[in-house]
């Protein structure tokens, strides 16, 4: 309340989004954070409003996005008291924060202010919670405020050895297969651009993690597309073949590797990493090129001279025919009745000319929104990739809208997952942050009952969803909104969204039992990947 | 090959670390055998001494998790081997024992036990030393009834330096 009052002061300059959740806070200040590249913030009051922070907290960990949250909590005596509305935050929140801290004096607030947001965007970034008892906002002292210049336990970016950069590329001079895979470290360490150079100075294919994607412009010719679970056929395929592994900014998450017993043995592993504890955590590095690759790509790149590797890229050309003819030409050009989710994608590039920022939930449709949307810059493909949290698109999508208004946001959701944090409808209307949403409806938890199909013998265990009218719903928060049912009805229902300059709901009723190809079953190698 | 590791862990003196350390041996199912946490040679500085069975590369990767804490300043590991370590152990007896039971003294005195306390209620022993000593002094008194019986954690302290107050001063600089 003490807070909110003296925000109260300060509408002019600080803009508050009431969410309908507090989960929804945290996810809006996730989007925020990921599109804006600066620091997403968001407040709850303590007891069950600080719990329901928990799990954006936990996602924002391990998508290492920049997040301070604020919590109230009780007076200062009353600690430990089981006090109304108390909980213990600091303990609840310890393992899924980069940094937290209780406040119970008025005069700490600068100094941990300060650090909070110095701890949440520096280094690999990550979520910080700050509890403030109710004593401490009441009183008042002094206000004297200095950035904070650094903490002394705490090295954001370890120093650069340039043996490491030299040894890098003299195995990277020796190579006759090298594949590059980037995570969202080319991102979150503004170096899209010290990323395309070495790219295109070493000529080497360069395949995505679905939090790395939009580094590089899906267009672009070194580009070869996703690896992992979902990823595409010759990145993943060739990973088993390539000879040199060069993994910039990212963490070899199991979705990624498949089964590590057999994740490029046959690679020499080259790591280009921020956070020394993610060196040999899953897969060991030949050479590990610790710092912000910021810094050690150009390094590196002054060091490499292009090959043509000519066969190598046939390689890819290959798989990439294979993959056409047996999976994406039925995503993108369906000759059957259903609606696929592949082709709502493609309409959507085409509407927003390959460059909206792409908003996705959890499931089916993100797997299918990460393989098809494309991207023509960086920041533009928002999802909960470490976690795997559903309900977080719709509030990520109004944090990016915020984050980038002069940018078209599209959230791609799919039934389940919308209706986890449904009520942000209301905040959107509220906002008018135009915000497209579309929801992808099979009627099924599809992700799950894809499994159940191929791993459970079609045992549909509570996957079924009886959903309501969601268009009724959003027209219920007074919102523009439309159901698709049909192909022929696509491609214009798509248009008049993008082409709305409110916020917009469009349902598309999807084939219900469609799998999304290929696929690395789990446990399975990368190479072991299914195309049907 | 599960083998004992002694993690040596230099940290600011702040609410809530213990439990931040603690909680990275929970979220990998490890069992903490011992830990103590005590001031350290450098002033405002805390180290704790955590104890752990584990295979090198476990070890090697929670350490590496521990230093990423924020109020963290290093954070090592060694072996038996690579250092000097001792635990403590308290011993609570009735004193009639040893009055009523010579041989107890003589137990006393061949373990090079120290009295801490004696009243006519009870007497108190202490011995430092390694494990199996204590474990003896232990099996030794328990026939006579032991009315308290406590160890303490593991310390130690490495035979090669850690030079934290060398990192320290180019930290602070």
């Amino acid at each position: 309340m003490p807070f909110y009052d003296e925000l109260y002061k300060f509408q002019d300059k600080l803009q508050h989004v009431l969410t309908r959740h507090e989960q929804g806070a945290t996810h809006a200040a996730q989007g925020y954070a990921r599109v804006s590249g600066k620091v997403g913030v968001c407040v709850a009051t303590s007891g069950p409003g600080a719990t329901n922070l928990v799990t954006g907290i936990a996602d924002a960990m391990i998508d290492s996005t920049p997040m301070v949250c604020l919590t109230g909590q009780v007076p200062s005596h009353l600690l430990g008291s089981d006090a109304f509305q108390e909980t213990d935050i600091i303990g609840i929140s310890t393992p899924v924060t980069k940094w937290n801290y209780q406040i119970t004096d008025v005069a700490e607030i600068p100094e941990v202010m300060a650090k909070a947001f110095y701890i949440a965007r520096s280094g690999r970034p990550g979520p910080v919670l700050v509890d403030i008892t109710k004593d401490a906002q009441f009183a008042s002292f002094d206000f004297d405020y200095t950035p904070c210049a650094g903490v002394r336990s705490y090295k954001p970016i370890p120093e650069i050895n340039t043996t490491t950069i030299e040894d890098a590329a003299a195995i990277i001079e020796k190579a006759e297969k090298p594949l590059i895979v980037w995570g969202q470290g080319v991102i979150l360490g503004k170096a899209e651009a010290e990323f395309k150079a070495f790219v295109e100075q070493s000529n080497i294919p360069a395949a995505w993690t679905i939090l790395g994607v939009s580094a590089i412009a899906t267009d672009h010719p070194l580009n070869v597309g996703m690896v992992g679970m979902h990823g595409n056929y010759g990145p993943n395929m060739l990973t088993n073949e390539c000879d040199v592994l060069i993994a910039i900014g990212m963490r070899f998450d199991d979705r990624v590797t498949g089964n590590l017993e057999s994740y490029a043995k046959q690679a020499k592993i080259i790591h280009l990493e921020i956070d020394p504890a993610e060196i040999n955590k899953n897969v060991d590095a030949d050479v590990a090129v610790l710092g912000d690759v910021k810094q050690t790509l150009p390094l590196l790149t002054e060091k490499v001279t292009a090959k043509p590797y000519a066969n190598w890229f046939a390689a890819f050309k290959k798989h990439d025919k294979i993959e056409f003819d047996k999976v994406i030409k039925n995503d993108l050009h369906p000759t059957k009745e259903g609606l696929t989710m592949g082709e709502v994608l493609k309409e959507i590039n085409r509407a927003s000319n390959n460059d909206a920022v792409i908003v996705s939930d959890v499931g089916q449709h993100q797997m299918i929104a990460c393989r098809y949307a494309r991207f023509s810059n960086s920041k533009s493909n928002v999802t909960s990739g470490g976690l795997g949290t559903m309900g977080f698109a719709l509030p990520a999508a109004l944090g990016a809208k915020m984050g980038a208004p002069e940018r078209e946001v599209v959230a791609i959701i799919g039934d389940g997952g919308f209706q986890m944090t449904i009520q942000e409808l209301g905040t959107i209307f509220q906002t008018q942050a135009a915000v497209k949403v579309v929801v992808l409806n099979n009627d099924f938890l599809g992700m799950v009952r894809q499994w159940q199909q191929l791993f459970f013998d079609k045992r549909y265990a509570s996957t079924e969803m009886v959903n309501p009218d969601f268009v009724k719903i959003a027209e219920g928060y007074f919102l523009d909104a439309k159901r698709v049912t049909t192909r022929d009805d696509l491609g214009s229902a798509i248009d008049e969204m993008i082409a709305s300059d409110k916020p917009y709901f469009l349902e598309v009723c999807v084939e219900k039992e469609a799998n999304v190809f290929p696929m690395i079953p789990s446990g399975a190698s990368v190479s072991e990947i299914r195309l049907s | 090959m599960d083998k004992k590791y002694t993690i040596s862990i230099y940290t600011e003196n702040s609410v809530g670390l213990l439990n931040r350390v603690s909680a990275i041996f929970q979220r990998r199912h490890i069992n903490i055998e011992s830990i103590t946490s005590s001031a350290s040679e450098i002033e405002k500085v805390s180290r704790f001494i955590i104890v752990v069975s584990l295979s090198e590369e476990a070890v090697k990767k929670v350490v590496g998790q521990i230093e990423k804490q924020i109020e963290v300043i290093k954070a090592f590991y060694h072996t038996d081997e690579e250092t000097i370590f001792l635990e403590s152990a308290l011993y609570k007896v009735a004193s009639k024992s040893l009055f009523e039971e010579r041989h107890i003294q003589n137990i006393i005195k061949n373990s090079h036990a120290n009295i801490v306390t004696v009243n006519t209620e009870f007497f108190v022993i202490e011995k430092t030393g390694f494990r199996h000593e204590t474990e003896q002094l232990y099996n030794d008194l328990a026939p006579y009834g032991l009315l308290q019986f406590v160890r303490s954690g593991r310390i130690s302290v490495t035979k090669s330096p850690m030079n934290i107050k060398a990192l320290l001063n180019r930290l602070n600089d």
